[in-house]
């Protein structure tokens, strides 16, 4: 394999990696604060039609992910709903809306586009095109630096740079401030919070809604930058990965980009299984580098690879004594 | 004393809960530009209105008795399987092996090992998350999950590479053996006198499917293991003061959950498509979980809710052939029976249990 | 100044809140002067934590006026309480155990939006603070690193972080060695002797007596009574607690003991967490006679309790009827204990004996579900076992008479009733019994009492354990003490007091060395 396949390679990596860390960092926010999430995917599927949707007809890539963020805070407000006021079973909501999203775009695509469940293609400003950084093209030659700072660092989408501005902002979130120190022990022991005079719905609430915003992000990413438009079931299991991810970091952010990056790399490879083969010497079927994030994931909860000890009152309502 | 008398608890809520997920429907199918009323009469004409009608409906409601039972063992045990999708995956390889590893003489020989090469496929592929959960604590919600992908992953590997037969390109088993075909409801009603479709593809298992009702019932409320199942279910350290083994009544339940799982592709596999092709439970796991839910985990609730859904599959599949609404719709109305019977089952039962305490306190004092 | 004239520091009038149908709290009101010790007594479910939560703002009351010096106040949250000046100890800590003693007191109190300052200032005033009242807490270690005593103090801190001028502390010394609960009481009069005004819930009679300056009594959702402590006694006190003369002793003969049914060599029992909660425990109960294990809570009781019932593994060695049993292993769980003669009462009837939503029926099945006389075929005998329930229930008196409703729908007595009918009518050899009245009414106690007694006189051994030193006192025939996972001793509770019992569990033996 010669280098610049490596940065290629790398390259994708990032470009996948990136809808799986705003997911993950989204239900890290969630699940720090007691509330489970397997409804991640749906939150994207929905953010990635919307924000097709209305990139598509207003021509702004920009109100489509307002759109796309407008769409998954709206499930995530549902997922509060059920989870929070109504202390209903968290899995099952998850469940529930990641089928609601499932049909839903779908159904509304049809009667919207009527194109078989999918948007027209974006162009243009209905798209995020690649953003050049400074230099990128002057250096493009300097040998080793060069590539690497024009193909891999060079080249992506703003929101691929958010993502990554997220990780420290979520740790500096969580662990420097005020509302990060509520929002842990809101996972870990709502009662404490409670009797210390702050409203353990409006904190979960709070963090149901940035991991709404995330996803949102997320799924605007998928349609928009990754790709022009929307088709269905787009998320194709990252809602999952990201879960998967999530509890591969043991619900830590810097750790959760490792990750991410990690399964990423894992989906990038499985799209150049040529090159996997070539340096592996043996043939490794494409559906096995598919599935080894959900097989990492698997390993990682037998506790082979030490312990994940989720947030202590995660899944549970918070009910006061009796 | 209970807040609510037990019928308004058993079938009060539900149906309320129901009710509310057909209006929200109702107000979806409007939404996109569509008539209701009429879309409910071409569900009811297309599902229920002639024996073809039917024959679908009942196919359907097949898959998801055994799907929905296979969730309700679990609930019981308070394992939520979400692995039913996978587990009934894998149910298919088990079924397509034994179809076509021998050249069957009568399909009354090839059921019998049909039903136990799904059911131990279905069980082994739960074995490994009941396993994780009861020996490490593995959570057993996302170790299923990941199980749905690995499984489907797996199948398709097979299904490219060792089923396949040679020179066919979309990845999929040869076709099953003469012998292997299942009778369908035609040929079973035909000697007694009843003509049913011969379209249709509800054939026997149906009646197995019937019969897993009763049996899981028996087991769940009759049997010492059962009732260790439901006291485990209950309270965990209660069951390690009465003696039961966590870790045995975990594998117990998952097994037979998974197994049920794996049965259903006798119906689909065996008894319909008579291949192995690659998408075949086409979802039919995760509606065992709606099913569940709304059956309130007992067979009787989930035989009336899996007919419900096999009503809507077919309805659903009628309404996306006349009505130019899509398929997806069905999928809305199971998310939100799931929600509303499930998730926000708070916000139903809440006010009803409020209306009858005030019932009853109006009576204290009259 | 007289008493009259200043207002009282809390005023409750007229006080009432309901959970679903049960009355928790009928119309109560209350005074409390500033600059005391207010003492609220009561039996278990008699509604002092739910009066106080609401003063806490925990629970929203039904009806009546809350008035703290003087002038009404609205107090709809926690946050309103600690406005009003109320800081308050729960019985079960409220603290983020994987957050240290700094962030735990920080919490909800901060300053700004960031962290640092907030750390900063209030690790200053923390260390001042735990000087001033002798609190010796470290604001770095983690709240799962400290032992109960000091997280009990850390919550004292939280609520004097937060200039708390009344402090509620809800049956503190529940987790403490009566040494601890010295060093609390210490602590409670320099805090009094500051000005401070301080309740004090409890349902221990020798803590009033100690520590309160007047002290109100409840019974069944109302307040029966508010006397000066030192116009009151102990015995007018638990009449006004009860509503009747109470028997405080148990009426039995002296015990005839036999053959040894139970011993016990050597016996180590290691949690989950990896922390020893047995360190070698050795002793006997003979046929006959009631072996009472004293402690405060925590000590290795419950796990000594827990391994015997075959709940959990263990090392050492355990005979019954001199034969051994398996202490790990597929044989050493409570069914195989069971079939050995060994009924077990838990100490937690609603975690562990029963299983709340089955029928009291299928309660009566419980561990022993592989019973032939509940099997007919591949199935279970529901009518063999529905009507063992209704003479079971006839015998027991357990109210109401119906098998048909769920163990949650019975009061704490008569489920407890269920419990000990499904375990003494065994006839078992050996009888676990861990808290047998806890949470249950007077008239139970007595005939729970009658029955562990019975059991005793017909020649079965019997090891209770409980927390209310006055049951181990009128119930055993010894008494061994235990502190730390270790027996500090045994004692003969004719010849023994409760002050030499209190040093045995506070792990201060004969020579003077705590363990």
């Amino acid at each position: 394999m010669d280098f610049l396949t490596l940065i290629q390679i790398l390259d994708s990596t990032v470009r996948l990696a990136t809808p799986l860390l705003l997911a993950c960092l989204a239900g890290l926010f969630s699940e720090r604060a007691g509330i489970f999430d397997i409804g991640l995917e749906g939150k994207m599927l929905a953010a990635a039609f919307f924000s097709a949707a209305i990139a598509f007809t207003t021509g702004s890539v920009w109100l489509g992910l307002l759109a796309g963020i407008g769409a998954s805070m709206a499930l995530s407000g549902l997922h509060g709903l059920a989870s929070i006021t109504f202390r209903g079973n968290q899995l099952i909501s998850g469940v529930a809306i990641n089928f609601l999203a499932s049909g839903l775009t779908v159904l509304i695509a049809q009667s919207w586009f009527k194109q078989g469940g999918r948007t027209p293609s974006l162009i243009g400003n209905a798209r995020f095109e690649p953003i050049t950084l400074p230099f990128a093209e002057a250096l493009q030659n300097v040998p080793f630096l060069g590539p690497i700072y024009y193909e891999l660092l060079s080249g992506h989408s703003i929101l691929v740079y958010i993502a990554m501005l997220c990780v420290p902002g979520s740790w500096y979130l969580l662990y420097r401030t005020r509302f990060g120190l509520r929002l842990r022990a809101v996972g870990e022991n709502p009662a404490a919070v409670d009797t210390a005079g702050i409203s353990v719905i409006g904190l979960r609430f709070a963090a149901v809604a940035i991991c709404g915003i995330l996803c949102g992000i997320a799924g605007a990413y998928l349609s928009t930058a990754l790709q022009a438009g929307f088709v269905k079931e787009m998320t194709a299991g990252r809602g999952y990965i990201a879960l998967a991810a999530l509890i591969f970091a043991k619900w830590r952010p810097w750790h959760a980009l490792f990750a991410c990056l990690l399964f990423g790399l894992l989906q990038a490879l499985a799209l150049r299984s040529d090159v996997v083969e070539s340096v592996l010497q043996v043939s490794v079927p494409d559906q096995l580098l598919n599935s080894l994030p959900y097989i990492l994931t698997v390993i990682i909860l037998a506790g082979f690879v030490g312990k994940a000890i989720p947030p202590r009152a995660g899944g549970e309502a918070y009910v006061k004594e009796r | 004393m209970d807040v609510m008398p037990r019928w308004a608890d058993v079938i009060l809520v539900p149906i309320i809960s129901l009710l509310i997920a057909f209006a929200i429907s109702a107000l979806v199918i409007l939404a996109i530009g569509q008539d209701p009323v009429a879309a409910v009469k071409i569900m009811i004409t297309g599902a229920l209105g002639s024996t073809y009608g039917w024959g679908y409906t009942l196919y359907y409601a097949t898959n998801f008795i055994f799907t929905g039972l296979a969730v309700s063992i679990a609930f019981h045990a308070k394992l939520f399987n979400i692995g039913g999708e996978g587990q009934a995956t894998l149910g298919g390889l088990g079924v397509a092996l034994v179809c076509l590893s021998v050249d069957w003489p009568h399909w009354a020989l090839a059921l019998p090992a049909a039903l136990v090469g799904g059911a131990v496929f279905g069980a082994a592929w739960a074995a490994i998350p009941a396993y994780l959960q009861a020996k490490r604590g593995s959570h057993i919600v996302i170790t299923t999950i990941m199980f749905n992908f690995i499984g489907l992953a797996l199948l398709n590997y097979v299904l490219t590479n060792i089923l396949r037969p040679q020179g066919q390109m979309d990845p999929a088993s040869a076709r099953f053996p003469e012998g292997a075909n299942l009778p369908t409801l035609h040929d079973i009603l035909a000697p007694i006198g009843i003509s049913f479709s011969k379209a249709a593809p509800a054939n026997i298992t149906f009646i197995i499917a019937v019969l897993a009702c009763v049996l899981v019932w028996l087991f769940i409320w009759r049997t010492r293991v059962g009732y260790e199942l439901r006291a485990f279910g209950h309270s965990q350290p209660g069951a390690v003061y009465a003696g039961i083994s966590p870790v045995k009544i975990t594998m117990i339940a998952m097994l037979i959950s998974g197994g049920l799982a794996g049965l259903m592709a006798t119906n689909n596999v065996m008894g319909e498509a008579e291949r192995l092709v690659l998408n075949s439970v086409e979802g039919a796991g995760f509606i065992g979980i709606a099913v569940a839910l709304m059956g309130r985990s007992h067979p009787f609730g989930v035989f009336l809710a899996a007919i419900l859904f096999g009503f809507l599959y077919q309805g659903g599949a009628e309404l996306a052939l006349w009505a130019s609404i899509p398929r997806e719709l069905i999928v809305v109305i199971q998310a939100l029976v799931i929600l509303f019977t499930g998730a926000l089952d708070n916000m139903v039962r809440m006010p009803i249990q409020k209306l009858f305490l005030a019932l009853r306190r109006s009576k204290a004092e009259g | 100044m007289s008493a009259d004239t200043i207002a009282p520091a809390i005023e409750l009038k007229g006080i009432s809140k309901a959970f679903g149908p049960v009355q928790a709290n009928k119309d109560i009101s209350i005074r409390v002067m500033p600059g005391t010790i207010h003492g609220i007594i009561g039996e278990n479910g008699a509604g002092k934590s739910t009066l106080m939560s609401i003063l806490y703002g925990f629970y929203k009351a039904d009806k009546g006026e809350i008035f703290i010096s003087g002038t009404k106040t609205e107090i709809p949250d926690s946050q309103a309480a600690i406005r009003a000046g109320i800081g308050m100890v729960f019985q079960h800590f409220k603290l983020v155990e994987n957050f240290t003693v700094l962030e735990n007191v920080v919490l909800g109190a901060e300053d700004g939006p960031l962290l640092k300052p907030s750390l900063a200032k209030a690790r200053k005033q923390l260390v001042a603070l735990s000087e001033e009242y002798e609190l010796n807490v470290d604001p770095d270690a983690l709240i799962e690193d400290i032992g109960v005593g000091m997280q009990q103090r850390v919550e004292i801190l939280k609520a004097l972080y937060r200039k708390a001028d009344i402090l509620i502390l809800d049956e503190p010394t529940g987790v403490l060695t009566p040494s601890e609960a010295d060093h609390l009481f210490r602590i409670l009069r320099g805090l009094k002797d500051e000005g401070k005004t301080i309740i004090l819930i409890t349902h221990k009679l020798r803590e009033i007596m100690d520590v309160t300056d007047t002290v109100s009594v409840m019974r069944r959702g109302e307040m029966t009574a508010t006397v000066k402590t030192s116009e009151t006694s102990p015995p007018q006190l638990a009449e006004l607690m009860v509503g009747r003369k109470v028997l405080l002793e148990v009426d039995k003969t002296a015990a005839k003991p036999g053959a040894n049914v139970l011993e016990v060599t050597d016996l180590k029992v290691t949690d989950a967490m990896g922390v020893q909660r047995l360190k070698g425990i050795n002793l006997t109960v003979r046929a006959g006679e009631v072996l009472g294990i004293a402690g405060v809570a925590g000590n290795g009781q419950s796990q000594l309790l827990e391994v015997l019932g075959g709940m959990c593994t263990g090392t050492g060695s355990i005979l019954v009827n001199g034969e051994p049993i398996d202490l790990s292993g597929k044989n050493s769980d409570a069914r195989t204990r069971r079939k050995r003669g060994i009924a077990h009462v838990p100490e937690d009837r609603q975690r562990e004996g029963l299983i709340m939503d089955f029928y009291a029926w299928e309660n009566v099945a419980f561990g022993y579900q592989d019973d032939p006389a509940y099997s007919k075929g591949l199935l279970m005998d529901n009518a063999a076992l529905r009507a063992d329930t209704e003479a079971k229930i006839e015998r027991f008196d357990v109210r109401p008479a119906n098998p048909w409703l769920n163990a949650k729908n019975f009061s704490g007595g008569n489920q407890q009733k269920i419990v000990v009918a499904r375990e003494i009518e065994r006839n078992p050899d050996l009888l676990l019994i861990g808290q047998p009245t806890r949470g249950v009414d007077i008239g139970a106690i007595e005939f729970i009492h009658k029955q562990i007694i019975a059991l005793r006189d017909a020649g079965k051994a019997i090891l209770l354990v409980s927390v209310e030193l006055d049951e181990i006192m009128s119930l055993s025939d010894r008494i061994a003490v235990m502190f730390d996972g270790q027996i500090m001793g045994e004692r003969d509770p004719s010849t023994t007091n409760e002050k030499e019992l209190g040093l045995l569990m506070a792990g201060v033996t004969e020579t003077g060395a705590a363990a």
